[in-house]
């Protein structure tokens, strides 16, 4: 078998029914991009038939609730279904052979995000089909979303639906973010990686910072809906503002996390284009970065009309309008980098010219609603409507054409036809002018957003029926898209090797993309590899540099230096397994569970998938039984990595970051009740209980805590035996733990229903004793491998990994404690 | 007209003066970035002196800096001199209700008690009035687009706004939070009349609704009250005393019916009560088409005669 051969076969995809199994980011990647634009395709026929019913006053083609079904669903399925996981497609698609990777470091969790997407977003549309599906709006306010006022289970649909899909969302942040820090390309140092990693880096951040407060505000509002726990009712102490806040810190994130790998698209196919470097490189990073902390502070823009005091107004307004400065620098970076170029105008080219002029307009008009006085005109009309569709469709859908056009031959091994593809785009910009632009103008005529009709006094017939005719057009570009898309993979011309001649190593290779990535996996020290060295190509196809034979024998990437970039260790990658899709299809289980409020069902669906990811995690901590292996170019590498040095150990400690956002969420929660309503906690309402068995509960946390590090540290030293025996201690210490907490807060709290203090308090608690139950079951699991010898001094990832998990959660509980039973006295001066 | 391009109020002037100034703005900055796209593609050499890292400073970061500045400073006054105030001529609350407005004047009344209207409100022109704002179902949103930008109504929450229309007119105002089936039909008229009119309307709204003056109103007023009518909505003066509904006592004197959706008149209120369900559906006002057409009328016409 000559290498070759042994590359390609251990990176078959299985054949038959078994290719579910295949968990390699080269088919993942396509399934995401490709389902993805399926719901884009269904979000579209939704948009037109909004078109369709606005198109002319006082139409009746559709009664109030179908209209509402269908904006409602158009918007949520373009930001949750379309927007954010076409970007983390093209990722997972992109980045490992970008980075001269072979693989994500995860190559099944990105496999389990998928499911739980394709899953989500199939349970979210088959709400139509029962006539449930969601109308209250895709940022669901309460009480309209509360069960007062949607009775029935369309807002379920909707929360548990999308908690379903943001599961993808985060998996695939930890994957992009060990991905790009710990598996490049040798030696390629983070200053040289390819500008599409740095913004998919800050994207993957900002996900893991923004989604989290998303799901807890999700959880609140279906624990009102199911449970009436009043997080939110006014009535019983809740506020309904609350909803708002934990919306839009993450809502405006979100914006960015669709714009930043869209202008990382840009920025990447832009120079291949003008064939010339992207001018400023260094300030598209510190503009990426700057979009992404300024991001976080900016919230309150979407609730100006609330009845904020002015100061905050203006702060917000202020640094909203500072957002503009990073998007001016990419924008005329963009700019200087065509600058004095003659290129061809490829269709690539005029979806990123396209993209310049769309999205430079809405950001203009996006400094304009940061304006409070102007904002308060134009919040909730159409003009905001035309304005963040000029930065979503620009900002993202256009970079996304360029990307399928430009990326399509890794696919297919064939061109699409430039003569279509400039109708696309003509009909595409064309068309989403004429429908959006005179929207700003209906907007400032008095025309709400989210209104089935408009009457015709309001004078608002012609500008509405350009505005249709102008989605039409689009209709045709996407439908034209189609016809080629299919067209062209028989027909269209073969692409060969690199065709764009760009600079970048995803295109190292002939065409299609191999699922192994390149033949070998070459040294890197610059920016542009392909340009550097024109002989590249055929080196690396050659084999002539790292890991062109499987050095462990299976699939495998390299772990190199966050920073250096050097070298460090084989990674050995999982293989295909049933498991990423059995586990997403047991959460759905529970997922439909909690739509028909069926308490067994998610009891066996919860059962099922806790049982499949202790599976899951049995078969994590790898030992291959070569130490030491040989790579090529001279090199050998360890073939495991302990933490935190592993990646292993980088997963988790990204996912923790994002359970610090969630905690940090539902913190904020509890602290803004306090703030806001006028006295807290509620005349007669006592929710901190008595103190003692509560320090006494501490105590035993952190003694866990210690046993585990005691534990981690013995087994170092070769004592495997006080570890097999320390470990169930320190679960036992959790359970006591959670025994001491229950029974303080059943004695003294009054049950979360009747008021919005309790239940806070209740939920600061949960959250602890949820993590407190992870933490025993993992020491569990760990005492289970001790004692048959599977964690070892040399093997030790697991056990080091739980001990994070303890730390952390030990300090999550001390925050939890101090703050629910603690922090009422202080302030009473108890 | 229901418009913040046509401002017939202080707040609404100054932000479409500051429209205005944002879009033309705007539109030279649109035509220096495409002009500046064009020339580098098709004449520019590369080695300009503005080429590379210059234009960005210039204009990707010092354009930015000098506008927004501008903006900020503009934009943080106008903020601030809005909508506060202590001396206004009139208090009115207005109360979102799913899909209605109900207007109430607190102690307008010579006798102290709260005038309560629906679907209209009366502001003497030329003079700032201050408005609460409030729900007592979902979030709604208070927007007169020729007057004022808009304030949300929050269950849990009173919000205040000091608005001043200033000529007399009528100025349409519409929900603008999305609040449900009929969001798209929960309008209202703003009516600002010269201050010594204004004071009449108070005093008129303030009796309670006269006896019918011919037998045909009677029997109009009685197919009302028989029909149940008053368990929705008051009519002062009679057995109705509804408050799930519009307040009814002078519903006459209104410009439209239905919370904006039609012109008022015998017909409409006709129409209304028999198909409400057609003309504004998922309304919670059910259908009440079981009278026969001559008592349909008479309950119209004397609903009219309560001016």
């Amino acid at each position: 078998m000559s290498k070759r051969d042994l590359l390609t076969e251990v990176w078959r995809r299985p054949a038959g029914i078994r290719a579910l199994t295949e968990v390699n980011n080269v088919y993942v990647g396509r399934y995401f991009i490709a389902t993805a634009f399926t719901f884009f395709i269904f979000a579209g026929i939704l948009a037109l038939l909004i078109r369709l019913q606005l198109a002319v006053p006082d139409n009746d083609l559709l009664d109030p609730v179908a209209y509402n079904q269908i904006f409602t669903m158009h918007g949520t399925a373009m930001m949750f279904l379309v927007a954010v996981p076409i970007m983390e497609g093209f990722a997972v698609y992109l980045l490992p052979q970008m980075l001269g990777a072979r693989d994500l470091p995860f190559p099944r969790l990105s496999a389990f995000g998928y499911w739980c997407y394709v899953l989500g977003g199939i349970l979210l549309f088959s709400s139509f089909l029962f006539g449930a599906a969601p109308l209250d709006g895709w940022f669901m306010y309460p009480p309209l979303s509360l069960s007062q006022f949607s009775p029935g289970v369309n807002a379920d649909f909707w929360l548990l639906g999308i908690t379903f899909v943001e599961i993808s969302a985060l998996t695939a942040a930890v994957e992009i973010i060990v991905g790009v820090m710990k598996t490049r390309a040798p030696h390629m140092r983070l200053q040289d990686m390819p500008i599409f990693g740095w913004y998919m880096l800050v994207t993957a951040l900002m996900i893991i910072f923004a989604f989290p407060p998303l799901l807890v505000g999700d959880a609140m509002l279906e624990g009102e809906r199911a449970f009436g726990f009043p997080f939110f009712d006014a009535a019983r102490g809740g506020d309904p503002v609350m909803w708002q806040h934990l919306f839009w810190i993450f809502g405006h994130p979100e914006v960015y996390i669709i714009f930043l790998p869209a202008a990382g698209i840009v920025s990447t196919i832009l120079p291949v284009m003008v064939g010339r470097p992207l001018v400023a490189h260094n300030l598209f990073i510190l503009s990426a970065v700057s979009t992404g902390f300024i991001s976080f502070g900016l919230w309150v823009h979407h609730m100006f009309t609330v009845g904020i005091p002015h100061l905050s107004l203006n702060f917000f307004s202020a640094a909203s309008m500072a957002v503009a400065i990073p998007s001016g620098i990419q924008v005329f970076g963009w700019i200087a980098t065509l600058w004095g170029t003659r290129p061809k105008m490829t269709t690539p080219l005029l979806f990123i010219l396209g993209f310049l002029f769309i999205f430079s307009f809405g950001g203009l008009t996006g400094v304009m609603v940061a304006s409070v006085p102007f904002d308060w005109q134009v919040h909730d009309t159409q003009f905001v409507v035309a304005h963040f569709h000029y930065v979503l469709v620009g900002g993202m859908i256009f970079p996304v054409f360029a990307a399928l056009y430009y990326w399509m031959p890794l696919h297919s091994g064939r061109m699409m036809s430039e003569r279509v593809g400039k109708w696309v785009f003509w009909l595409k910009f064309i068309g989403f002018n004429l429908t959006f632009g005179p929207l700003h103008f209906a907007g400032l005529l008095g025309m709400p957003r989210r209104v089935y009709l408009h009457p015709e006094e309001l004078g608002l017939g012609p500008i509405n029926f350009v505005s249709t005719i102008g989605a039409f057009m689009m209709g045709v570009a996407a439908l034209l898209f189609i016809i080629d898309l299919i067209r062209h993979h028989r027909h269209g011309p073969i692409a060969g090797s690199n065709p764009w001649n760009a600079g970048s190593l995803e295109w190292a290779g002939t065409t299609p993309m191999a699922p192994s990535g390149s033949t070998s996996l070459p040294p890197v020290q610059c920016r542009y590899p392909l340009w550097e060295d024109r002989s590249l190509n055929d080196r690396v196809q050659a084999g002539e540099f790292y890991m062109a034979i499987p050095a462990t024998g299976g699939r495998e990437t390299m772990r190199t230096g966050s920073i250096s970039g050097e070298p460090e260790q084989v990674i050995v990658l999982p293989g295909p397994t049933w498991i990423p899709l059995a586990a997403a299809i047991s959460v759905a289980f529970m997922i439909v569970g909690g739509l028909l409020y069926e308490g067994w069902m998610i009891l066996v669906g919860g059962v099922v998938t806790l049982s499949l990811l202790v599976r899951w995690s049995w078969s994590t901590d790898y030992r291959h039984p070569e130490e030491i292996v040989n790579v090529g170019m001279n090199t050998r590498l360890p073939t495991y990595g302990s933490a935190p040095d592993s990646h292993a150990w980088w997963g988790l400690a990204t996912a923790l970051l994002a359970d610090l956002a969630a905690y940090g969420g539902l913190l904020f929660c509890y602290f803004y009740m306090w703030t806001v309503a006028p006295e807290w906690p509620p005349e007669g309402i006592e929710a901190t209980g008595e103190r003692l068995p509560v320090a006494i509960a501490a105590a035993i946390l952190i003694l866990g805590s210690v046993i585990v590090q005691g534990s981690v540290i013995a087994l170092r030293r070769g004592h495997a035996w006080i570890a097999k025996l320390a470990m169930p201690l320190a679960a036992l210490a959790g359970l006591a733990w959670i025994g001491l907490e229950l029974g303080v807060a059943l004695d003294a709290w009054p049950e979360p229903q009747a008021h919005n203090y309790p239940t806070m308090a209740w939920a600061v608690l949960a959250y602890n004793m949820l993590h407190v139950l992870v933490a025993v079951l993992m020491a569990l699991v760990v005492t289970l491998r001790l004692w048959l010898g599977l964690v070892t001094p040399e093997r030790s990832i697991m056990i080091d990994n739980t001990a994070l998990f303890w730390h952390t959660t030990l300090a999550f509980a001390l925050v939890g404690v101090g703050v629910v039973h603690f922090y009422p006295l202080m302030l009473q001066g108890g | 007209m229901q418009s913040a391009l046509h401002p017939a109020g202080p707040e609404a002037a100054e932000v479409a003066n500051l429209w205005w100034a944002m879009f033309v703005g705007s539109i030279l900055i649109m035509i220096l970035v495409v002009g500046m796209i064009a020339w580098g593609l098709l004449r520019a050499r590369g080695d300009e002196k503005l080429a590379g890292k210059t234009m960005i400073y210039l204009f990707g970061i010092g354009l930015p800096l000098v506008t927004l500045t501008a903006l900020i400073y503009f934009s943080v006054d106008l903020t601030t001199r809005s909508r506060s105030g202590d001396t206004v001529a009139a208090t009115i609350e207005v109360v979102g209700k799913r899909w209605w407005w109900e207007v109430r004047y607190p102690g307008a009344a010579p006798d102290g008690s709260d005038i309560i209207t629906a679907n209209e409100i009366r502001i003497p022109a030329g003079q700032p009035v201050e408005i609460y704002l409030s729900t007592t179902d979902v979030i709604h949103s208070f927007w007169v687009p020729a007057i004022a930008g808009k304030l949300d109504m929050i269950p849990g929450r009173l919000n205040r706004m000091v608005i001043q229309a200033d000529e007399p007119g009528e100025y349409r105002g519409q929900c603008a939070e999305f609040c449900g089936e009929q969001h798209a039909l929960m309008a209202f008229m703003l009516v600002a009349q010269p201050p010594e009119e204004y004071a009449a309307w108070l005093e008129a709204q303030a009796r309670p609704a006269p006896e019918p003056e011919d037998p045909f109103l009677a029997r109009g007023r009685d197919a009302f009250l028989d029909a149940g009518c008053g368990t929705c909505h008051r009519v002062r003066g009679t057995t109705a005393d509804g408050v799930l509904g519009p307040d009814l006592t002078h519903v006459g004197s209104r410009l439209t019916i239905g919370a904006g959706t039609l012109p008022n008149g015998i017909g409409p209120l006709a129409g209304w009560i028999a198909d409400s369900q057609s003309i504004k559906p998922r309304n919670l006002m059910p259908n009440f088409n079981n009278f026969d057409g001559e008592t349909l009328r008479a309950i119209a016409a004397w609903l009219e005669s309560l001016e």
